[in-house]
């Protein structure tokens, strides 16, 4: 009796977290579900008219792919090249920077020498300052090399030159990735059994080879989980691509600009979200376990 | 096109550079005959590079950053505190710093008690339903700030003449209010706290998912002792599984806060830190970029930096501890 009253609560119980829950939950799709609708409205309607009344009367309402014919447009918002420019700021600001973590890491994790401690909590101190404080100093660094490189012969011109270009994104990316890289990687390294790695020293195997041969093929989970956290950023990040790789427009930077002309009406803005949207949700829905894990595992950025 | 094969290229030649790199300099330490220098070094061969890295793209600058913080505009000469008295001078820099304090007040803790709420209402909602709704709360978490602005100014948008197409404006309208330009709108800041649903809306994902995964480690032996004893469900709640989580809710916290006092592309997508919305992160902007003055930009990066020593100190405190435990 006493537990059939306790299951009652407990349906109850459930059945009100369910409600609350549809509340929250459609709260917090609304505004994705206003971009996915307004995208394919046309103008008049888009500037006239709220987005859920196309949906409530999807029969009567104009659905077009007119706004991305507008955003693709080359002599518009040549969105196609954004996209194509934001590819080429996060894959290497993604993948360079794990490959100099992964080292780093090993060396903070199995080897023993003076000055470890400190170091890595210079590394954990670093990942809290704010990338404002180093944007200045390193803009300027960027200009010095620029200077430095028009007096190799036959780049008198500086068209051979580091700030705005793609480099610029890749090694400022990479600096301010590193702290929580090696945090996160040291941990999940830290993990490890360190008898398999002392079993291979007494082998006779190298660091080198150790590093290679077992750590790497054993930390492609820490190693995934960083590699899809770092690409959301970088995919995402305005700041740095607006600072560093000016000489291309990334999406952020398109779809800023296309907000600061709406007046050609909101289909178009939300257009070209959606489009640049797509890849970081399809990265998230496919790989969310590790990006979780990520996630868990260096809760600090 | 030509980003793509530069991009390919640092793909491909990259790693296989980095590898390169850290191979000679394992070579090279090899050589060393004495075979204590090279025990010493060796270490070295695996860390030196990003030390270098750190050293020379964070370090440094940070340190020239705050020595910028007291010369003039183009750094040529130093000025003292001019920056600074400057600064606190203006009575905009004053509500900028106010808009802070509020962001830092209210952001990171809504997201943590949102997060909490959600993950514990979840929690014992069989996997699908979970799976469905964590999902959906989740999914900002993916989009920029940029793309986040984009949909939360239309929601907030205004119509002079007649039909709203803002979501916020004709709910408004439909209880029969008078719709407003929202974000335009000071009083009370309710603009910035507008801002504020759009990072709460942003992080809320983040704070259950590093919840729920606390709760779920909660033994379930301690929440049945509790009701056993006749405790009821919020008691048990906040008795026996509250302390439980509480180390997690406090790390969520202490990261949102730092994204918080931080706080730049939302707020400069939604506003431009006009209307009152500046934060500090957006005045570090305007005083380089808009106003060519690295002085005085220097100065607001400091200002923030101070605000945020204390959290970098507890966060070493806290990898100290743990690491005495391990």
């Amino acid at each position: 009796m006493k537990n059939n009253a306790f299951l009652n609560k407990l349906r109850g119980w459930r059945l009100g977290a369910t409600i609350t829950m549809l509340v929250v939950v459609i709260i917090w799709a609304l505004p994705t579900v206003g971009l996915l609708v307004t995208a394919f409205r046309d103008r008049n309607s888009s500037i006239s008219t709220g987005w859920w009344t196309a949906i409530l009367d999807p029969f009567h309402t104009n659905w077009t792919t007119e706004a991305f014919k507008t955003v693709f447009d080359p002599k518009y918002w040549d969105i196609g090249t954004s996209f194509m420019n934001t590819i080429a700021v996060s894959v290497p600001a993604t993948i360079l920077p794990i490959t100099f973590a992964a080292f780093a890491a090993y060396g903070f994790t199995f080897l023993d020498f003076k000055g470890r401690e400190a170091w890595f909590s210079l590394i954990i101190g670093l990942m809290v300052v704010p990338m404002q404080a180093a944007i200045v100093a390193v803009l300027q660094m960027f200009v010095a090399i620029d200077q430095w490189l028009t007096t190799i012969p036959g780049n008198e011109y500086g068209d051979f030159h580091l700030s705005g270009e793609y480099p610029a994104g890749w090694i400022v990316h990479s600096a301010f990735a590193m702290p929580l890289a090696v945090y996160i990687l040291r941990n999940y390294m830290m993990t490890l059994p360190s008898a398999l790695i002392e079993a291979a020293r007494i082998d006779g195997a190298s660091h080198f080879q150790i590093f290679w041969r077992l750590i790497i093929p054993m930390s492609v989970p820490a190693l995934a989980s960083f590699a899809i956290f770092q690409f959301l950023w970088v995919w995402n990040d305005y700041f740095v691509a607006f600072m560093f790789v000016g000489n291309h427009n990334v999406l952020t930077y398109t779809i800023l600009s296309m907000l600061g002309q709406h007046g050609e009406g909101w289909q178009v803005v939300m257009a070209g979200s959606l489009i640049s949207v797509l890849v970081p949700l399809t990265v998230f829905f496919a790989l969310q376990r590790y990006f979780v894990r990520g996630l868990t595992a260096g809760s600090v950025k | 096109m030509s980003g793509i094969l530069t991009a390919l290229a640092a793909v491909v030649l990259g790693p296989l550079a980095t590898f390169a790199l850290y191979y000679l300099m394992n070579l090279l330490v090899n050589l060393i005959p004495s075979q204590k220098v090279r025990k010493a070094l060796s270490p070295y061969v695996f860390i030196s590079p990003v030390l270098v890295l750190i050293g020379a793209l964070l370090v440094y600058p940070t340190i020239q950053t705050m020595i910028f913080a007291f010369m003039n505009a183009d750094s040529t000469e130093f000025v003292g505190f001019r920056n600074f008295t400057k600064l606190f001078a203006d009575p905009n820099f004053i509500r900028t710093i106010e808009n802070n304090l509020l962001w830092v007040a209210v952001v990171p803790l809504v997201t943590v008690v949102l997060g909490l709420l959600i993950a514990t209402l979840t929690d014992k909602l069989g996997p699908i339903r979970e799976r469905v709704f964590k999902s959906i709360i989740f999914m900002p978490m993916a989009i920029s700030f940029v793309a986040a602005s984009s949909v939360w100014r239309l929601s907030y948008s205004w119509n002079s003449n007649g039909g709203q197409i803002g979501i916020l404006n004709a709910i408004v309208q439909a209880f029969g209010g008078k719709p407003t330009p929202w974000l335009q709108n000071e009083t009370l800041s309710i603009n910035s706290l507008l801002i504020m649903v759009v990072v709460v809306w942003a992080n809320a994902g983040f704070a259950m998912t590093l919840l729920s995964a606390a709760i779920k480690a909660v033994p379930e032996e301690t929440v049945e002792a509790a009701s056993i004893d006749g405790a009821t469900g919020a008691q048990a709640f906040f008795q026996v599984v509250l302390p439980q989580i509480w180390g997690t809710a406090v790390s969520v916290f202490i990261t949102v806060l730092i994204s918080t006092m931080k706080i730049f592309d939302v707020i400069w997508g939604m506003t431009g830190g006009n209307f009152h919305t500046n934060v500090l992160g957006v005045d570090f902007f305007l005083e380089y970029f808009v106003y060519n003055n690295t002085g005085k930009a220097s100065a607001v990066v400091l200002l923030l930096m101070i605000a945020i020593i204390p959290i970098m100190v507890y966060q070493v405190r806290t990898y100290r501890k743990q690491e005495q435990i391990r």
